[in-house]
């Protein structure tokens, strides 16, 4: 790992004066991504600065929707009682994702930063239309995924919330790694007020998640099996690596979105 | 360079430490317990897992300062003297290692997932140590060890 400095802001201000004094900062979240990245040396900036002791982390479940804090690890959505109740799809992503350790420390903010094709939760807040929160802005989901590790965020933009609104219905079926438990394919199905009907599907886009017109249409007409049965799925904009052909996600689509309907009940 | 004031069973620990130590470099080496393995240094195979605030995690992927002001346990500090923990009993009556490289961090997963649940099933226990790679695959006997620890524990 490459010598580099490691600072703890008290607050947001804090951490965008951190920011901005270092040439090449970083914001250290849970780090499940970012010190393998840096152990790798595939990365190496000057600074790292530590958003966990500025108090964006925690749940909120009072009105309609869910609020969780940027700092929200995995563990504590999975395990959240709030979260069971309204958004029970939310907390079995969470309890899917990596192994327990990676669920003690990972968090929400960080994974959607980082944005990885592969990584669950940018499946659900596209599906659910959620809010994401800045310290400059608020975004809509649909505007702020922007494309393979890519997001809307500017350089000194920190997240501190995401507001997923009321949700009539939602299911995600993954089909995992057997090694890493990232998305070979993961699909979330929801019926929000804000979003509609949408299924967004997550780690078999070239460009990252995206939302399914086929289904989406074929499931508007007719929320069924036969419908996802019915609709063709293409692959020639799908990934192929190592782990899977375009051919082999868009036959994974289809299964998992069948997985997904079944089991929202 | 930056002060740690860190709690290591029981502990405390204040050190002038790298920036970009990690917990589990600073455990092995300023402190001298050994007992925390590197296994593969990539954050898959969990030698490594100690707890962190009553949490465990992966101590080559944290770095030491982030552990600042945190009470730390690795398995060095869960015997009583001479006693046992009983996750460490079972591990021994249920053969629960080969070659052993593994089981420091089995250990301590495999306390906190008791911990935290009551009536693990196996396939529960199986799902709990996913973070943990035995490279021995001597898996039958650690989940009979865990299941052993967790009617001890539970009782």
């Amino acid at each position: 790992m490459y010598a580099t400095r490691y600072s703890k802001p008290k607050n947001i201000e804090e951490g965008v004066s951190a920011l901005h004094a270092a040439e090449d900062g970083k914001l250290l979240a849970g780090g499940m991504t970012l010190i393998p990245t840096l152990k790798q040396r595939l990365a190496a900036p000057d600074c790292l600065i530590d958003l966990s002791t500025i108090g964006l982390s925690g749940i909120s479940g009072a009105g309609d929707g869910l609020i969780i804090g940027a700092m929200t690890t995995h563990a504590e959505v999975e395990r959240s009682a709030d979260v069971q109740k309204q958004l029970p799809a939310l907390s079995v992503l969470a309890g899917g994702i990596g192994d327990r350790q990676v669920r003690n420390c990972g968090t929400i903010g960080g994974s959607i930063a980082n944005n990885d094709p592969a990584a669950c939760y940018p499946a659900a807040l596209l599906a659910l239309a959620a809010q994401i929160t800045t310290n400059k802005r608020t975004l809509a989901a649909d505007d702020y995924f922007t494309g393979m590790f890519e997001t809307a965020l500017a350089e000194d933009e920190i997240i501190t919330e995401i507001k997923f609104p009321k949700t009539h219905k939602a299911s995600y079926a993954k089909f995992g790694n057997p090694a890493s438990r990232y998305a070979m394919v993961g699909v979330f199905i929801a019926k929000t007020d804000a979003g509609g009907l949408r299924v967004a599907i997550t780690g078999a886009g070239q460009d990252g998640v995206f939302r399914h017109n086929g289904l989406e249409a074929a499931l508007a007409q007719s929320f069924d099996v036969a419908a996802i049965d019915a609709t063709a799925i293409e692959d020639s904009e799908l990934m192929s690596d190592i782990h899977a052909s375009a051919d082999y996600r868009a036959h994974l689509i289809k299964e998992m979105s069948k997985r997904a309907l079944q089991a929202i009940g | 360079m930056a002060q740690l004031s860190i709690i290591v069973n029981g502990q405390r620990h204040v050190n002038e430490i790298a920036d970009n130590i990690l917990l589990v470099d600073y455990i092995r080496e300023t402190l001298a317990l050994t007992g925390t393995h590197i296994g593969c240094d990539t954050s898959q195979c969990g030698a490594c897992v100690v707890h962190v605030n009553g949490i465990s995690v992966k101590s080559c992927t944290m770095l030491a300062a982030q552990a600042d002001g945190a009470e730390v346990t690795t398995i060095e500090g869960i015997s009583d003297g001479e006693n046992l923990h009983p996750m460490q009993e079972a591990f021994h009556e249920q053969h629960g290692l080969q070659c052993g490289f593994c089981t420091p961090g089995m250990v301590m997963s495999a306390i906190e997932l008791v911990e935290k649940n009551k009536d693990l099933s196996e396939q529960d226990i199986r799902e709990g140590l996913e973070g943990n790679i035995c490279r021995c695959t001597g898996y039958h006997n650690i989940v009979k060890a865990v299941q052993t620890a967790a009617s001890k524990m539970q009782r």
